[in-house]
Order: structure tokens, then sequence, then C-alpha cells
């Protein structure tokens, strides 16, 4: 219950703040009767519209992971958005690798596993996309080489 | 005689020593992408599409690899929904209802066989359907206007929210979702930016293959983690695999049945694979009746849904390469790949581009022999690959996924944006709310404004001109039954819940 309402409240407020940016849309003199503006407010009513019947009839919560579980989903997203800026400077290799282990130790906590699932990805990935096919990585960060 | 002309122009495409081992590994990685749970056609191929994209392949091997995993993945479904109880994919969970208690009698040999038999009826007699219809209703698209197409893709998503999901009004928020994601970037006729929020990252528009990677790869990796990758183990042993002629002979009327049954569903817009299987099963129950014991590991209730969810594959074919409306969601990441590809379905497709349409064909009625010929004798195989742990397979996942979307445009912001469509797709998910519509929405946005744009331009901004012709309102009728009958069905179709043990 709780959670349908949380969600369908905070999607009204989207849909609300989409629909008053919509309205801020610059029109250019080359207008077509509709314009840039009416679509993207359509859809937000209708969003809006669907977010209330959320609020008022909420669906029986589902089964959320508890305590612990929410640390390792907590540190899989800040895993995976550290991993998205280190792609770049660090070269594919070392990052792959720490990051492959710490999801894998997320799934399954072995260290053991989760260090050779996180070398053997890394170091396996790599060949098979630079060598098979073709892609331009780069393994190392360019100053170390 | 035209259409035999078309198909060996197509398989003259197809035939090429290179597509041809495209087709096979195609096959190949589809059917272990559909028999890994957790890997799905609609995700499986969503992770490949960047990789082929960066590969430089032209566009009909493209199509021919794609097409081949799609189907394949059809196929591998089968296998975790055999063996562990577990559906490999959402159309497959049907089959688990009769396919587990089978293997768990002793006959998972013959439960694989003769699925893989159904399978092959149901994708070879929809390919054949496809190849009748789709040209048919490529002429009847010619009459479509922009009103005509705005009521269509109305009309998906109406179909969609309506029969693929449980709550409606769930439904039509991930569709505004979808579609208000596509509206970011700068507007194509004014050219002016919207709802970017001044980031530059933005003035180009979400690239629909990193919502589609992180709703639905990406995602997953968040369900494994929750759920610390239990009960993917190996649940019933398989021993000798033979031929069961015997089953599949006693079910041949029920696979005709089942794939016109599943390649009607399929043809739908928005409804796809999953009631494809299901109106099959359900209608060869029905017509068993209580002595047909389905439920118990009857071969019957083996096929039907088989040959359902492949026929329905198949006819969601029909849709997408003439309107360019997808019927399921995997249908939706394979238009992605035309877009992608820049090949734009629609009826002109099989006028300008009739290689691509036909090879398309051809390669599906290969990638269909080749999938029987690897489904039976090799199944061992396929079986071995289910039980990579997975500790391995998901973080593996994860960074196919990132060298994908940073191959396609080398920008952490594409990464970031994907993770956090990750992060969107398990809440929704968790909430019941579906995915599909919010990917439906951000492929056609862009195209559903359009039409409506075009046709305020056509009328002078009269909005009766939406309603002008019979072909917009028998889709807009259809559009609000799809939507509004599932309220009503709901309770006298309830969908059979997995068995447990």
């Amino acid at each position: 219950m709780a959670s349908d309402r949380i969600f369908g409240l905070v999607a009204l407020f989207v849909a609300l703040a989409y629909i008053a940016s919509a309205t801020q849309v610059q029109t250019s003199f080359l207008s077509d009767p509709v314009g840039p503006k009416a679509f993207p407010m359509l859809i937000g009513a209708v969003a809006a519209l669907s977010a209330l019947v959320m609020v008022v009839r909420p669906d029986p919560n589902p089964n959320w992971p508890v305590g612990k579980t929410w640390i390792s989903l907590g540190v899989a997203v800040v895993v995976l958005v550290v991993y998205a800026y280190a792609l770049k400077p660090m070269g594919f290799v070392v990052p792959t690798a720490i990051a492959a282990a710490i999801l894998s130790y997320q799934i399954s906590p072995n260290a053991r596993n989760a260090a050779l699932a996180g070398a053997g990805l890394s170091v396996g990935l790599f060949i098979v996309f630079k060598y098979a096919l073709g892609l331009g990585l780069v393994a190392f960060p360019k100053g170390l080489i | 005689m035209e259409m035999l002309s078309n198909l060996a122009l197509g398989f003259s495409v197809a035939l090429s020593p290179y597509t041809l081992m495209l087709a096979v590994i195609g096959c190949f990685l589809g059917t272990i992408i559909g028999a890994l749970p957790g890997l799905g056609p609609s995700n499986g191929v969503a992770i490949l599409i960047p990789i082929t994209f960066t590969l430089g392949l032209d566009a009909t091997s493209a199509l021919v690899l794609m097409t081949s995993v799609y189907y394949g993945a059809m196929y591998g479904g089968r296998i975790s929904s055999i063996l562990l109880n577990i559906p490999g994919d959402e159309p497959a969970l049907m089959t688990t209802l009769d396919g587990y208690p089978m293997a768990k009698a002793g006959r998972a040999g013959d439960a694989l066989v003769l699925s893989g038999v159904a399978s092959f009826v149901g994708a070879f007699l929809a390919t054949i359907g496809l190849m009748l219809l789709a040209p048919m209703l490529a002429r009847v698209a010619y009459l479509f206007g922009p009103a005509e197409y705005f009521a269509l893709y109305l009309l998906a998503f109406c179909t969609l929210g309506g029969m693929a999901s449980n709550n409606q009004a769930k439904a039509a928020l991930a569709s505004c979702l979808g579609l208000g994601i596509a509206m970011i970037g700068v507007d194509n006729n004014s050219g002016m930016p919207r709802l970017t929020g001044g980031n530059l990252h933005l003035m180009d528009g979400v690239d629909f293959l990193v919502a589609i990677v992180g709703l639905f790869a990406i995602a997953e990796v968040f369900f494994f983690i929750e759920s610390h990758g239990k009960g993917s183990s190996i649940g019933v042993k398989l021993d000798k695999v033979r031929v069961p002629w015997t089953d599949i002979m006693s079910t041949k009327w029920t696979m005709l049945r089942a794939s016109v049954v599943g390649f009607i569903a399929g043809i739908l817009p928005g409804a796809g694979a999953s009631l494809g299987s299901f109106l099959a099963y359900m209608s060869e129950k029905s017509i068993a009746g209580e002595k047909g014991k389905f439920g118990t590991g009857v071969p019957k209730g083996v096929a039907a849904p088989e040959a359902g969810n492949n026929a329905a594959a198949g006819g969601a074919l029909v849709p997408m390469l003439t309107l360019g409306v997808p019927g399921s969601g995997t249908t939706a990441v394979l238009l992605a790949l035309l877009m992608t590809l820049n090949i734009t379905p629609g009826p002109t497709l099989f006028a300008d581009r009739p290689e691509v349409v036909w090879g398309l064909i051809a390669s599906l009625l290969i990638a269909n022999v080749v999938l029987l010929l690897m489904n039976v004798p090799m199944v061992k195989i396929f079986v071995k690959i289910l039980s990579v742990p997975p500790w391995v397979l998901l973080p593996g996942v994860t960074m196919i996924s990132f060298v994908g979307i940073y191959s396609l445009s080398g920008s952490y912001f594409d990464l970031l944006l994907m993770v956090g469509f990750g992060a969107l797709g398990y809440v929704l998910r968790k909430l019941d709310i579906p995915t599909v519509p919010v990917i439906l929405g951000i492929l056609l946005g862009g195209n559903m404004e359009n039409a409506l744009r075009r046709a305020m331009v056509l009328s002078d901004g009269d909005p009766m001109f939406l309603f002008s012709t019979p072909i917009a309102i028998g889709l807009w009728a259809a559009a609000v039954i799809g939507f509004v009958a599932p309220m009503f069905l709901r309770s006298v179709l309830k969908k059979p819940q997995a068995i447990t043990d």
C-alpha cells in the first residue's frame, strides 16, 4: 500500500514539474498548430492522472529487501557509478577487475571466487573485445606504458 | 509467384557462407541467452546491439545475426523452464507448468526434445504466415496517414498496458515515462531544445539503447544481488536424450492449433509472445478438458505453449516490419536495432529495400532449421551452460553492457544514465510497473508526436481530423477496448502462477 502511494506521489510531482517545464519551452517563429509544448504537456497530464490513480488505489506492497541487502544494492550502484567515471582515464583492465569482483561478491559472498571472477572477466573480456571483435579499448592508462 | 521470386532473392542474400555463419553463431548465442535464467531475449538482444553496431556489420548481416539471436533465445527459454522450473524469459513461464513435472518424472530429455520440435513447428508456421501476411499488410499500410499512425501508436500502448500488465494505471504511467523521456532534446520541428534542464549532454536526447540496456540488463544485476543468486542451481538431472516419436505424433494437432493461436496473438501490437503462449496453453487445456491432466506433466502441455510462444515471436514481426509498431518487448528491441541501422520499418521498406525484408525472412527460415538441428542433439551442451554460476555471469553481463554503451558514444554520461535506468528499472519492477512500455515510449515517442503534429498541420488544427477515416476510428475503438476490456476479463482469465515444489 505505502510503496505505491509514495511512488505515486513522487510520480505526481515529477509529472507536474514536467508540465511546468514544458510550458517554458521556447517556440520559434516557424511553428505548426500544435507546437513543441502541447504533446509533452499532454503526456504530463496523463502521467499525473495515472499517478493519482496509484495513490488512490494502491496495490499491496512488494517484498522489499531488508537491511543488509539494501547496503549491497547501494554498494553496487556506487561501484557502477565510479566504474563509469573510471573507465576512460584508468583504462579497461584494472577498473573492470575491481568492479566485477565487487559485484560478484555482492551476489555471492565468497572472496576467493569473487577475486577470480573479477580477474578472469576483466582479462577474458578484454581479449574478446580487443582481438576477436576489434573494439578500440585501452588496457591501461596511457602514462604507464 | 511474386512471393517465390522474393523468397529466392532473400535466400540469395542469406545463403552466402558469411551470413550463414552469422546465423549459426546467432542461434548458438541466442539459445544460451534464452537458457540462462535472468537473461531473456529482450536484454540479451539489447546488450548485443551496441556491440554489433561497433563491429561495423552491414544492415543485412546485423539483422541476420540479431534475428537468429532472437529466435534462438525463444528456443532457449524452454531449457531452464523444464530443468529448473525457472522461466528463462517471460513467455517460457507457461512451459514450466507441464515441463517441470515431466522432467521430475524422469522424462527431462523427452520434454526438451518435444518442446524443441514444438518450437520449430510454431516458428516455421509463423514465418510462413509472416511471408503471406506482411506484404498484404504493407499494402494496407499505404493507406495510413498521420492520423491513423497516431491512433496506431496509441493502440500499441493501450494493448500493451491492458494485456501485458496487472494494473492499467501503472502501465499508463510507464508509457508516459517513456514518452516523456523521448521528448527530451532538440525539437525537430522548431529546432529548439526541450526539457534538457540546460544540460548539454541531453541536447541529443536520451539514446534508447542506453535506456534498454539499463532497464533490462543492469536492473537484472540488482535483482540477482537481492536474491544472492539463489535458485539457479541445476534442479533436475538430464540423462539419455532420445527422440520421443510417439509424443511428437500425438501432439501434432496441438502444435498446429497452438501455432495459429500464438501467431494471431503475436500480430496484435503490444500483446506479444507472453500472450501467445498463455492463450495457446489455455485453449489446449480447455480442449483437452479434465481428462487432459494439464499441469501434471503431459506432452501436450509442453508442446502447446512452446509452439504458441515461438509462433507469436514470428507474428510479432508482422506489425514491426510493416507498420513500425512492435508487437512485444523483444521486437521493440529489434525495432531499436533497425533504427540504429538507419532502416525505417513501414510499408516503404517492402518496396525500397526488398533485400533487407526478404533476406530477413529467409534467414528466419534458416535460423529455424539450424536451431532444430542444434537443439535436439546438442541440448546437453546448453544444459551444461546453465551451470555457469550467477556470480560470474551477472558481473560479466554488466561489463559487456558498459563496454557496449561506452563504445556507442565514448561518453561517461551515457554510462551514468544507464546505471540510473538500471536503478529505475529495479524500482519499477519491484512495484510491478512494466518496463516494456517505457522502452516503447522512448522508441516511438518522437514518431507519435510527429504524427500528431503532421495531422494537425493537414487539418489546420482541427482535432476531429484524428477521427476522420474509418481506419482511424477502428484503431481508436480497438485502443479503448484493448485498454478497458482486460479490467473486466481479469477475474475470468487469471494467469496461472508457476508451480512450486
